[in-house]
């Protein structure tokens, strides 16, 4: 019988998986803007799980808010690597201090 | 039986796409783990009765954001194997800190229990008789949550401003159509008559 714990598992697991791709890939930011979409999935399926286990639809509503969020921040990220690229040629975000005036 | 299969087939998919998310050397095919990551987490949300959001999931992420994700990194020249240079450094720390993150999620989510007065359910239940887990939703977010739903689509809003903002580039050197100057012109300016004698040309 599979119950709460099984899909908090799952999405701790996921979480911990988008920690640890941010630290791997630290000078892509590309895989880190992919990190951070596995760590807000892993939330929503955190809320999904409790709302259906709770029989209260809340849990569904504010995934969906955390959805919007996170297509805002990979709108905004990307454009932000898009100009940064195009300033300095690469993606490598280890130097991104040099921009500060 | 077969929700118990789904579960294990939608969730190890879905934690070995995410490995190979952040282990590809390719970042297009990391993008295209990705997507496979949000086609398993929306099965998941199916098995959990949110099938609205399962296929939220699907379109917005699959549909727009991975897309976003792999038009940006086919569409810039980066050399992808000089940023893995030095990545393995990090390596001792990232496991470091996600195994303390694991072990204290999951201690969490194993002697976790519910509070006074919440009453969680061994079994899904769907929505209230005669609604559907859509109208569920809706109901709620329309009425409840109004004011979070409106601010949400601000949200939209400033991202989408913010991301054309940021990457519209005024170019030199291309003739674009300026309405302004169109609209300023006047006949005295730009028009003028001749009468030139036969056979002779007209000097412009």
């Amino acid at each position: 019988m599979i119950g709460l714990s099984h899909y908090l598992a799952v999405s701790a697991a996921l979480f911990v998986l988008g920690v640890f791709g941010i630290f791997l890939n630290r000078r892509n930011i590309i895989i880190i803007l992919m990190s951070l979409e596995l760590i807000l999935l892993s939330v929503n399926i955190n809320l999904v799980a409790f709302s259906a286990f709770l029989h209260q639809v809340h849990g569904q509503i504010f995934a969906m808010f955390v959805l919007t969020v996170a297509a805002g921040e990979a709108a905004i990220g990307l454009a932000i690597l898009v100009i940064y690229f195009r300033n300095r040629g690469t993606v490598a975000v280890d130097q991104a201090d040099l921009m500060k005036g | 039986m077969t929700a118990t299969f789904a579960f294990w087939l939608f969730a190890i998919t879905l934690l070995t796409g995410g490995l190979l998310v952040i282990t590809s050397k390719n970042p297009v095919h990391s993008v295209l783990w990705l997507i496979v990551c949000f086609f398993n987490a929306a099965g998941l949300f199916i098995l959990l009765g949110a099938e609205f959001l399962a296929m939220l999931l699907v379109i917005v992420y699959v549909g727009a954001v991975a897309v976003l994700f792999l038009f940006v990194v086919m569409m810039l020249d980066i050399d992808f194997r000089a940023l893995r240079r030095g990545t393995l450094q990090n390596l001792p720390l990232g496991l470091f800190v996600a195994g303390v993150i694991l072990v204290e999620t999951l201690l969490v989510a194993s002697g976790w229990q519910a509070g006074q007065g919440v009453i969680i359910h061994e079994a899904l239940a769907g929505p209230p008789p005669g609604m559907s887990n859509t109208q569920w939703i809706g109901s709620q977010l329309y009425t409840r949550y109004v004011f979070v739903f409106s601010m949400s689509g601000l949200i939209l809003l400033a991202a989408m401003i913010g991301a054309i903002v940021l990457t519209h580039r005024r170019r030199v050197g291309v003739r674009k159509q300026d309405i302004g100057v169109q609209v300023a012109r006047t006949p005295a300016g730009t028009v003028q008559t001749a009468r030139p004698a036969l056979g002779e040309g007209v000097k412009l």
